[in-house]
């Protein structure tokens, strides 16, 4: 089962990254935007079928090693 | 007085804090990161440079390695466990020290020296220092030291701040901070100050005719105070 999961900079956290792409995009004439947030996005192949099972494996992954809590977010967007 | 120095894939502050730590008086032993036990030490050292390519988090994947099993075990039952640079981030991911080390705020790489405030000197690192400024190096890309507003306050209740960067003088302010640091925080340490984390590189100020010697009060501080 393949989990795809996506890891962001919590809100009050300064992501300077984020800030320069929003810069760079302004640049080249995309005025609209307010933000812009950069995070990171993992696809784990699980040799898992159920999909509770394989999720709760994920989210231990997440909070032992993916994403560090005192500065991210970790969202599982998908299993199948 | 015996240390350990762990080198990591990617370590390359390994060697010249052997040296350093050697030229104090230390008995230096080298420590792999597959290793599982740490040789008998009154310090183990966790060196600076870019464990693991820096890959996932700078010191997330190291903080996982075998050795640190043993690190940790050393430093929860009282051990003197320092990190530098890479090493703090290690230490931050293994969280035995609080908060994160981000980007640098201009996301620039940042070598040149700094001078630091030395906030708590009732420890085993800083007790009887003379010195309450360090002039040190600082060499990095993810110094941005961050902590929630509860954890600010409970480091700050906890007299937990070792250092702050500074002016020449002592001004803790905006302007010094190189790389946008919560409160000028260069160094943290652990509640019972057994653990200590710090950007700056004492180990690269340990000869006058090549850099400076503040690095030099400090490991000599250092092991007088272990004896």
């Amino acid at each position: 089962m393949k989990v795809s999961i996506i890891i962001t900079l919590k809100k009050d956290v300064l992501d300077p990254q984020g800030k320069v792409i929003h810069q760079a995009l302004e640049g080249m004439g995309f005025n609209n935007i307010s933000e812009v947030r950069q995070g990171k996005y993992f696809e784990i192949d699980i040799k898992e079928t159920e999909t509770k099972r394989a999720k709760d494996k994920v989210e231990e992954m997440c909070k032992k090693l993916l994403a560090n809590l005192v500065i991210e977010n970790y969202e599982i967007i998908d299993a199948q | 007085m015996k240390s350990a120095v762990i080198t990591f894939p990617g370590s390359n502050c390994d060697r010249d804090m052997d040296v350093a730590l050697k030229k104090f008086g230390f008995k230096n032993k080298m420590v792999w990161h597959g290793d599982i036990e740490l040789p008998k030490s009154d310090i183990v050292v966790l060196p600076g440079g870019f464990s693991y390519g820096d890959y996932l988090r700078c010191g997330s994947m190291a903080s996982k390695s075998k050795i640190m099993k043993a690190v940790l075990n050393f430093a929860n039952t009282g051990g003197m466990v320092i990190g530098i640079c890479n090493g703090f981030q290690i230490l931050v991911e293994t969280g035995l020290v609080p908060g994160a080390l981000l980007r640098n705020k201009y996301l620039e790489f940042i070598c040149k020296n700094v001078f630091v405030k030395i906030n708590n000197k009732q420890n085993t690192y800083f007790k009887n220092i003379e010195n309450d400024i360090l002039e040190l190096h600082i060499a990095h890309n993810e110094g941005n030291y961050f902590c929630t507003s509860d954890q600010l306050k409970e480091i700050q209740d906890n007299q937990q701040i070792a250092l702050n960067y500074c002016s020449q003088n002592g001004e803790v302010e905006k302007k010094f901070n190189p790389n946008g640091s919560i409160n000028n925080i260069a160094g943290v340490f652990n509640k019972k100050k057994n653990v200590l984390g710090m950007m700056p590189h004492p180990e690269r100020m340990i000869d006058l005719s090549l850099s400076g010697e503040d690095g030099s009060l400090f490991f000599n501080n250092l092991i007088n105070n272990i004896k």
